[in-house]
């Protein structure tokens, strides 16, 4: 059952070339669309059909999505691809664009079709060097090939794809901040309303998904939006690709349908590093609440079990963490990550992701006060909800979840000044 | 125009009308609803980033900001639940960590935004026992102090500089809790509005830097008044303590200033207590100057003018600067004709009187009007430096669309997108009467004029626009041929429809001619009985008898040099000055010492027409005396009639019935087709005078005078092949010189400049002995 949608040529040869692609039925429905002006609205429904959520980490349907772009508009309209990629623990978009970037291509301009963009942007993690010539190449091939630029395949459509580089700010991942970054500006975020669908892209009507969300398009409209939607359980369509780190054996990316049951996804990654045990689970990216390990191995890997779990699959992106890791330690990371990533305009982010991450630190290094911990919830609590963007939020998510779970090594922090886990500080 | 519907929300149980789609926070503070904020000002764009406006909306499951929500029908919103309070609190909080509450040494204390909100919002105990977040000094200017430490990321100065000053002069840089406002690279800021940051920055991060450690803001009385440098005539507020101005604020008006007022207007106070102010009467006697009793004084001035008048009335001239009041204007001309003398002029800096110009001219339309044309030309302006705040209105409307042109002797460095047609003096007049031409014709210059296409374009727009209107600035005003330029433009303006406006130069030119401080017309610009001299002939042909009013001859007039001589041959000068001019002390023979700015009430008149009146923020320093009243006390020493004034109002009604009826008008009927007299292919003189060089009072200015726009007055520029045919380069010391007068600068290299011209300033120290401002001059290596 895995493997079935994005990394399905995995067996191949230089499975990135455009005829490895085309080999297993690669740009057949791109050319079919085309050829047969089908309706966009058409895809639309096919899209919502299948049950495509964002891959990038909100889960929003992209069906609908694509759906609040008014084609009419007299304006242009512009397609983006998030390939920023930032959120550690994160680094499934670059398997994709490193082994099938063919499907980005195709996908991309699938949608640029669908919502009336003749420009799309593919927004790639500076850091990303590699993956960015194989994508830059896969362009290239389809351009050489008639799927891309001018007049693609006869058909009277014209789509340039582009690679825009970031400069390596986590919050140029965000979509408003990313918008911002390829117009040349300071990466920060928008306040939204107006969102992206009507005022985006040098202020036109703009659709952003996530590398995942549209590499999978290619395979949703050829083998059938019921079948994607059949791959998955109820609300959470199609599979995923779960990044997975940490001390596991065989950490690495791994394609599996959603709801696949954790305890799989684990033995996939080979369990445990030699004589650990599993202590908790980061189960979607740095920003969603951590989950003890015993709880964990009785979830499915799908949004609403990670959720009634009270975290997020955000971007799916787990991190699993045995007996010698200190919690402390793992939030003062965390939190100094955030803090070092605000981009600095909402008050509650650019002083509450400084101060949380104070307060964790000086608990680290055994100078942590009786009153630290309420104050920690107090202030995480502040932040969230009330930032323009969810970085406010990842910030405050993981502090309140770590002392959800956790809230005995961080007294003990304190009261000892030293760690309970043997091998911490 | 449809009625706009209303539509009904309710803010903490009270119901209230609002607009469809207005913003929550404009609905909240047109009804007296309070609700705090840092980031949000309504002459803005919002940046919702600094969260404190945040509420609680109905059916909203977040605290939401009240500065980027759009009402819309039925909305309910909490402002003080114990959810939006939390918010509130909270951003409170998160703002004051790492806020340095050194408010016993800040300047904004008793007027800081973060004090005021932190008193409502704020915890007495703070919770944050890290260290503080310090940001290293930077240094942007002689006019704005920077203590970055206290700034709470609002952007507003930011989004000033982007919006309204359109100079991106501060930004943000850095991320999170490094980021920080600054100029990235080192350097000042320079936009001629920066000081208007002052006001917009909530806290003390941006503060006056002439005011810095002055006096506490609770200790300064707060006076109205007009702003004495530019037409605008931006209301202001005087802020006072024990008699001395010690700071100007904007004071709002949207039909005037909105809320902004020019740096020139804001600083230009300190020129009141300059080493130089005049504060006893002087006599000169055996050539050395002695103070004076007044009586004495007044009674040296009234017997030399009489002397002079008995023997022939007609060898008395009186110039004054049209930045003097309403009231003291209209008592000079007063006296003037009561002597029997028709030669009266304000108009120091105009060469060209070959025809006679508007007895009442104006800006063609009201000050706000001008953001909403779509085509304007403008001639010989630089408005951006001459009338800021009339620029911001064109700004405006560029942003909108409008399309500008200006046709300037100097290209000009400009806040918006505009077409400038550069050329020589000559070469104005020639573009004009192409532009003239392809608008349908004109009688002046006809046969001898090119049209080019730039000229139809030009033309073709100022025609097609909805709205358009063409002005004539400083710069055309004092040109050797404004006579045929204002005839061209109001030909123009007949054959497009667009309408004809002056841009008044000085803060009461308008005023002037209302007071009849003009030879052809008398006061409320009826036509008087006896035409007489005019600034230039006045000097010209010298008088015997000369009466001067708030003027420097060296700095104020069109040509220092024959002003100079003619006022040095007189047998009797009287100078009302509020300043120990060095031209006055070369040329008069008694000093009146008069109130400054903010030391006399009175009235100016705008470039609208809008009478704006203002009483005394301070009496004059020393024994000086406001002009109305010394002017009322000469009349009656000259045994003038009706003279017998207790108030200057008494003064201001009287000139106001004689006034009733007299409407603005541009429009002339006769029209010169002169000679052009600015000579092409001989150097000519750009003589503009700078923005921080426009009167007395800003040129003593001390920190206006260090800015940048200042320091670049001080040299000549000519572009390479001037420069090249005189055989001097950049940065060389060049002799610039005017019939035999010489006066030495530095050369910058500038391709702003024309061909056939060289920039030299007027109004600035180094030029008192140059001719004329717009005259012919040679570039000389030393
Ligand atoms: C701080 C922050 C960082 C983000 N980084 C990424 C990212 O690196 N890649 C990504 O696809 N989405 C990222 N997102 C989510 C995007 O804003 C956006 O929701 C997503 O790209 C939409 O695509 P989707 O609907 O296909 O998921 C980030 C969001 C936030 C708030
Ligand atoms: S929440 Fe943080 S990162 Fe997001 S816009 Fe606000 S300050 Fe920037
Ligand atoms: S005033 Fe609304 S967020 Fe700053």
């Amino acid at each position: 059952m895995a493997n079935e949608v994005l990394f399905r040529n995995l067996d191949l040869e230089r499975l990135w070339d455009i005829d490895q692609y085309r080999s297993r039925g690669g740009y057949e429905v791109l050319t079919r669309i085309l050829t047969q002006k089908t309706p966009p609205a058409e895809v639309i429904e096919w899209m919502k059909t299948s049950g495509l959520r964002g891959r990038g980490g909100a889960g929003f349907p992209t069906g609908l999505k694509w759906s609040f772009i008014n084609r009419d508009a007299p304006v242009d309209k512009y397609l983006v691809c998030n390939s920023d990629e930032g959120e550690p623990g994160t680094f499934k978009d670059r398997d994709i664009l490193r082994y099938n970037p063919h499907a980005l291509v195709e996908g991309m301009v699938i949608a640029s079709y669908v919502i009336g963009a003749h420009r799309a942007y593919n927004y790639i993690r500076g850091e990303f060097w590699e993956p960015y010539e194989r994508f830059q190449n896969a362009i290239d091939q389809a351009r050489e090939a008639g799927l891309v630029g001018k007049d693609i395949l006869g058909s009277g459509y014209d789509c340039e794809v582009h690679v825009h580089l970031g400069g390596g700010a986590y919050v140029c991942g965000e979509e408003t901040a990313l918008l911002e970054s390829i117009e040349g500006k300071k990466g920060q975020p928008r306040f939204k309303p107006p969102f992206p669908a009507h005022v985006g892209l040098y202020g036109c009507p703009t659709v952003i998904n996530n590398t995942e969300t549209l590499s999978s398009v290619p395979s949703i409209l050829r083998e059938g939006a019921e079948w994607f939607r059949d791959l998955g359980v109820e609300n959470s369509g199609g599979s995923k690709l779960f990044s997975i780190s940490g001390h596991v054996k065989n950490p690495g990316v791994f394609e599996l349908p959603m709801g696949t049951p954790f305890a799989e996804l684990f033995e996939l990654a080979g369990g445990m590093r030699d004589g650990s045990k599993l202590k908790a689970v980061i189960p979607g990216g740095s920003s969603s609440p951590v989950i003890p390990g015993e709880i964990m191995m009785d979830l499915t890997m799908d949004y609403d079990c990670i959720a009634k779990a009270g975290s997020m699959l955000g971007s799916g992106a787990v991190i699993v963490m045995d007996d010698t890791t200190c919690m402390v330690k793992v939030l003062d990371r965390m939190s100094y990550f955030y803090h070092e990533e605000s981009c600095g305009q909402c008050t509650p982010c650019r002083e509450g992701t400084g101060w949380l991450w104070r307060v964790v630190n000086r608990i680290e290094n055994g100078e942590g006060r009786p009153e630290d911990l309420d104050l920690l919830l107090d202030v995480q609590g502040r932040i969230r909800g009330k930032t323009i963007c969810a970085l406010g939020d990842a910030a405050a998510m993981p502090v309140e979840g770590m002392l959800r779970h956790y809230r005995d090594e961080f007294q003990y922090h304190i009261d000892h000044k030293k760690c309970m886990v043997g091998a911490g500080a | 125009m449809s009625e706009e519907k209303t539509i009904t929300i309710e803010v903490d149980g009270q119901t209230l009308e609002a607009k469809p789609g207005a913003l929550l926070i404009d609905v909240t503070d047109a009804a007296g609803i309070d609700i705090p904020r840092f980031c949000y000002h309504n002459k803005l764009s919002v940046a919702a980033s600094c969260r404190m406006c945040l509420v609680e909306v109905e059916k909203v499951p977040k605290p939401i900001p009240a500065c980027a929500t759009q009402v819309t029908d039925g909305m309910k919103v909490q402002t003080r639940s114990p959810v939006a309070l939390a918010a509130q609190k909270g951003t409170m909080e998160f703002l004051l960590i790492n806020h340095p509450l050194d408010c016993p040494i800040c300047d904004q204390g008793g007027e800081c935004e973060l004090q005021d909100v932190a008193m409502g919002y704020g915890s007495d105990v703070s919770r944050f026992v890290e260290g503080k977040r310090v940001v290293p000094q930077t240094d942007v200017g002689p006019l704005i102090a920077t203590d970055m430490t206290r700034c709470i990321h609002c952007t507003r100065c930011v989004r000033f500089g982007d919006e309204i000053a359109g100079m991106r002069e501060l930004g943000a840089t850095g991320r999170g809790e490094h980021m920080t406002i600054g100029t990235y690279i080192a350097h000042s800021v320079d936009s001629e509005l920066s000081g208007n940051v002052i006001d917009l920055c909530p806290v003390g991060a941006l503060t006056s830097k002439p005011f810095r450690y002055r006096a506490r803001a609770w200790e300064l009385t707060r006076r109205d008044g007009v702003a004495p440098h530019d037409s605008v005539g931006s209301n202001i507020q005087i802020h006072v303590r024990r008699n001395r101005v010690m700071r100007v604020h904007p004071r709002e008006n949207e039909a005037v200033n909105e809320v902004w007022i020019s740096d020139r207007d804001r600083f230009s106070y300190e020129g009141l207590y300059s080493d130089d102010r005049l504060t006893r009467p002087l006599i000169k006697k055996n050539g050395a100057w002695a103070e004076a009793s007044w009586e004495d004084a007044l009674e040296a001035a009234a017997r030399g003018l009489r002397s002079v008048a008995a023997a022939d009335a007609d060898q008395i001239g009186t110039l004054v600067s049209p930045t003097a009041t309403l009231e003291e204007l209209y008592l000079a001309q007063k006296i003037t004709r009561g002597l029997g003398s028709a030669n009266i002029d304000h108009r120091l800096r105009q060469s060209d009187f070959r025809s006679e110009g508007p007895a009442f001219p104006w800006l063609g339309q009201s000050i706000a009007e001008l953001e909403k044309v779509d085509a304007a030309l403008l001639i010989g302006s630089n408005v951006r430096k001459d009338q800021p705040l009339l620029a911001h209105r064109l700004r405006k409307a560029s942003l909108k669309g409008a399309e500008v042109h200006f046709v300037n002797p100097l290209g000009l460095d400009l806040h918006f997108d505009a077409n400038q047609v550069v050329s020589d003096l000559a070469g104005m007049v020639h573009n004009l009467a192409g532009i003239a031409k392809a608008a349908g014709g004109s009688k002046v210059l006809a046969g001898r004029v090119s049209v080019s296409d730039e000229h139809k374009a030009i033309a073709k727009k100022l025609k097609s626009a909805g709205s358009a209107t063409i002005l004539l600035g400083n710069l055309a005003q004092s040109h050797p041929d404004y006579s045929i330029l204002y005839g061209l433009a109001s030909s123009i303006a007949e054959s497009t429809g667009a309408a004809l406006g002056i841009l008044p130069a000085a803060a009461n030119t308008i005023g002037a001619a209302l007071a009849g401080a003009v030879p052809k017309y008398g006061a409320g610009a009826r036509p008087a009985e006896k035409t007489g001299l005019n600034a230039r002939t006045m000097l010209e042909s010298p008088r015997k008898g000369y009466l001067l009013l708030g003027l420097e001859p060296g700095l104020d007039c069109a040509n220092p040099a024959l002003a100079k001589q003619a006022l040095a041959g007189a047998e009797c000068v009287v100078a009302l000055t509020a300043y120990r001019s060095p031209s006055l002390e070369e040329t008069a023979d008694v000093m009146l010492p008069i109130g400054a700015f903010a030391e006399t009430s009175g009235t100016f008149v705008n470039a609208e027409g809008a009478w704006q009146g203002f009483g005394g923020a301070v009496a004059p320093l020393g024994e000086a005396r406001p002009g109305w009243k010394v002017l009322r006390v000469l009349g009656n020493l000259m045994d003038l009639k009706g003279f017998d004034y207790l108030s200057s109002e008494e003064v201001r009604d009287e000139l106001q019935q004689a006034c009733a009826g007299a409407r603005p008008e541009n429009d002339l009927d006769n029209t010169t087709d002169g000679e052009i007299q600015a000579s092409a292919g001989k150097l000519m003189r750009i003589g503009e005078v700078p923005i921080y060089a426009a009167d007395a009072l800003v040129r003593r200015a001390a920190a206006l005078q260090e800015t940048k726009d200042a320091r670049d007055a001080a040299v000549a520029r000519a572009n390479a092949t001037v420069a090249g045919k005189a055989g001097v380069g950049d940065g060389d010391t060049v002799a610039v010189v005017q019939g035999g007068q010489r006066a030495k600068l530095v050369l910058r290299v500038d391709a702003r400049v024309p061909d056939g011209c060289v920039w030299v300033a007027a109004g600035v120290p180094g030029s008192e002995s140059l001719g004329d401002q717009f005259g012919e001059i040679s570039l000389e290596k030393v």
